[in-house]
């Protein structure tokens, strides 16, 4: 049933198939997603100049960089939600498993099931912990039976470290819970819907250092199943978390790759002064 | 060094500026009282002209209803009973009560004591216990306004006779009346029941009322859908353009242009031009609606903006759609803004009298109004109305109106504050 629904989502792009994967060079096609020279301009002014960034299927790539330097607007366009913000124009392709997402017939709705997001500072909805979990699967019609979606509610609670805290409180409200449980419960909520890829930007940033452990343990926990894309201002934290490490700098990316070799040898002298702590 | 040292305010500017928050304190302390006290004076004026006219005076008549008056005798039907003569029947029972009566000024100050409504009452009577029909009844019927006005000491015995419109043989006539407990004040139903009349004493503003209530509710159903969409549609999903904020400038000035203007607009298009029917509160409610829809838009929007986007955010990234977003979440947090907004502009549309001018609302409607295109008047108008009225009878009711329609009002700001109560929500 929700295969189904994905699929009738997903049908008129096939004839995209084609035209976006003879755009793609070979060696692109095995990543999971990958942005080609993206281009974010704000109005006029622009935040993001020729990006090309590839993201790999069950790694954790950490985005770093100084402040205003185009990692939360790099983040926001890789599942379109950008595209809330009426002045932001874009320029280049995001491929999603070879197809462009910002392809005109591409379904944003559809989308963002697959690229799932957590934010900055944590925005449970005003409503029940249970109602907070439940309402993607709801909209898109994932569970047929009361019982399915009580399954698929703990069962993501469950993944997102959570369930315990929270299971004989499942009606209370998403907000009366601490700021690194509401974090966790946002995490929760995106799996809910089964993405692929969670986009996390600055997940930690509010948090006290316990409740950001729990979420550095989630997080490692969820690469086994997830593509995960997380912005931190914390070295430590990319440096134990991620796969790849990508250096933002005034809205390009001066270098990526490997983490420990961002991190032990960097070859652009900018990158070297921030992942040292000299500058940002 | 230490000349730079900062040793905090001199003493003097620092006397200086508890005395000026002292003497501001005082100034907005004393704006709330003046405030609070125009407002009391104001109820306790009206409240106590108004409350007379809960009370209306009644003279107990003893009514002999021969057979001989009904054309079917003791089994008259409704049809037969109403063909009957009651003013008849009242001129005779209080002409025997006092057979010393004989000359034609006399009688006529006689009859003059009951309302002419009198006769009203005892046909209502007479259909409602038809088997009374051969015998004699005792029935309290309403005294007419001068009456009224003399029991309610509005009216003084002491008064030069020429001026006082009760003769000197009628009050004669009263006090045997009050001495034989025939004469007393009793609940006014009339007030609370009936439709306009010329009489103060058969004068009531149930039909103000329900017009009221009518107009109210055509204008809530109309402008409370369409101001929130317009809301919506303007924060949410209107491209940010010049012909947007053309639109926005626009609605917040339609907010400020005079009521009258509206009801102009009301007469122009809906009567005009759709052949609407005239004095409806169906086109009342209309009018009203135009007139309130900038208040909930502009409402509706400080609303919807001061939710936060984050939530917002949040549906979208679970893959909610625009529209699911707005209905599912940020509508439910708008809702106590929108809602405080409506009742707002609600309220003000029920005291409205000019833009009702121009419809016709403004008319003497004595038949209590049942559909929504049967010829009505609003409170406010009937206010209005009984104001200009020469009667002095017509000043406490007035004042009676006055205290329906504050409590009308009282009642949907209890309701605003009851829903936002309900609504609202933490984030
Ligand atoms: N909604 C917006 N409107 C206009 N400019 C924006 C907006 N969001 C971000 N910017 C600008 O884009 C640049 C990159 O911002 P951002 O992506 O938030 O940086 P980071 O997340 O790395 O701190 C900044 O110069 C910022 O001022
Ligand atoms: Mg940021």
């Amino acid at each position: 049933m929700e295969d189904n629904y994905i699929e009738s989502l997903t049908t008129p792009l096939t004839k995209n198939t084609l035209t976006a994967q003879s755009a793609l060079p070979d060696e692109n096609l095995k990543a999971k997603m990958s942005t080609s020279d993206l281009s974010v301009f704000y109005g006029n002014s622009p935040a993001l100049r020729n990006v090309s960034l590839n993201i790999f299927s069950n790694e954790v790539t950490a985005l770093i960089g100084p402040s205003g330097c185009g990692k939360s607007t790099f983040i926001r366009s890789l599942n379109r939600m950008n595209d809330t913000i009426d002045i932001c124009r874009i320029e280049g392709a995001v491929y999603l498993d070879g197809l462009n997402i910002y392809e005109p017939s591409r379904d944003v709705v559809q989308l963002r099931t697959q690229v799932g997001m957590v934010f900055q500072k944590p925005n449970p909805f005003p409503k029940s912990i249970f109602e907070n979990v439940a309402y993607g699967p709801r909209i898109h019609g994932m569970a047929k039976t009361k019982d399915e979606l009580h399954g698929i509610v703990l069962g993501s609670l469950e993944r997102a470290g959570l369930l315990d805290e929270v299971k004989h409180r499942l009606d209370t409200p998403g907000t009366s819970l601490s700021g690194g449980q509401q974090q966790r419960l946002c995490i929760a909520r995106a799996i809910a819907v089964r993405p692929d890829i969670i986009l996390m930007d600055e997940p930690c940033s509010a948090l006290d250092p316990i409740a950001t452990k729990r979420i550095e343990e989630l997080i490692t926990e969820l690469k086994a199943e997830y593509t995960i894309v997380i912005v931190t201002h914390s070295m430590q934290q990319a440096r134990r978390l991620s796969d790849k490490t990508a250096y933002f700098h005034l809205g390009s990316i001066v270098e990526h790759g490997e983490t420990a070799e961002v991190f032990e040898n960097p070859v652009d002298e900018r990158t070297a002064d921030y992942v040292r702590g000299r500058i940002g | 060094m230490t000349e730079l040292a900062f040793k905090g305010p001199e003493p003097d500017q620092l006397r200086r500026r508890h005395r000026a928050e002292k003497r501001f304190r005082l100034i907005a302390l004393l704006s709330v009282w003046l405030g609070l006290a125009f407002l009391s004076v104001l109820f306790v004026i009206v409240v106590t002209s108004g409350a007379d006219a809960v009370r209306q005076t009644k003279i107990l008549l003893n009514i002999s209803l021969d057979s001989s008056e009904f054309e079917g005798g003791k089994g008259s039907g409704l049809a037969q009973i109403r063909k009957a003569n009651f003013e008849g029947l009242v001129k005779r029972s209080i002409r025997n009560d006092f057979p010393r009566a004989k000359s034609r000024k006399q009688k006529r100050e006689l009859a003059k004591l009951v309302s002419s409504g009198a006769a009203y009452e005892v046909r209502e009577f007479v259909e409602a216990n038809p088997e009374k029909i051969g015998e004699s009844i005792d029935i309290w019927v309403t005294a007419s306004d001068d009456v009224d006005m003399l029991l309610k000491g509005k009216l003084k015995r002491n008064m030069p006779a020429d001026i006082r419109q009760i003769s000197d043989q009628q009050l004669i006539w009263l006090d045997q009346l009050q001495a034989e407990d025939r004469l007393e004040t009793q609940f006014n139903w009339t007030l609370f029941t009936k439709g306009d009349s010329r009489e103060p004493e058969q004068a009531g503003i149930a039909g103000a009322m329900i017009g009221s209530l009518y107009s109210v509710l055509v204008c809530l159903l109309i402008s409370f859908p369409l101001g929130v969409l317009a809301s919506i549609y303007l924060e949410s999903f209107a491209p940010k353009n010049g012909w947007t904020s053309f639109l926005e400038v626009n609605i917040n000035n339609l907010a400020a242009v005079p009521s009258i203007v509206f009801g102009l607009l009301g007469l122009a298009v809906f009567l005009n031009f759709f052949q609407l029917p005239r004095s409806a509160p169906l086109v009342g409610g209309m009018v009203l609606a135009l007139m309130t829809l900038p208040t909930i838009i502009i409402a509706g929007r400080a609303a919807i903006q001061s939710v936060p986007p984050s939530i917002k955010e949040a549906a979208l990234a679970v893959g909610a759609s625009p529209i699911q977003a707005v209905f599912h979440h940020v509508l439910p947090l708008a809702m106590p803004g929108i809602l405080t907004g409506t009742i707002i502009g609600t309220a003000r549309a029920l005291g409205e009298t000019a833009p009702l001018l121009m419809i016709g609302m403004v008319a003497f409607v004595v038949d209590l109004p049942v559909t929504f295109t049967d010829p009505a008047t609003a409170l406010p108008v009937q206010v209005y109305l009984w104001s200009d009225m020469p009667e002095r009878a017509f000043a406490e009711r007035t004042s009676a109106a006055i205290l329906v329609l504050l409590a009308f009002v009282g009642a949907l700001n209890l309701t605003a504050v009851i829903l936002r109560n309900k609504f609202e929500t933490r984030y």
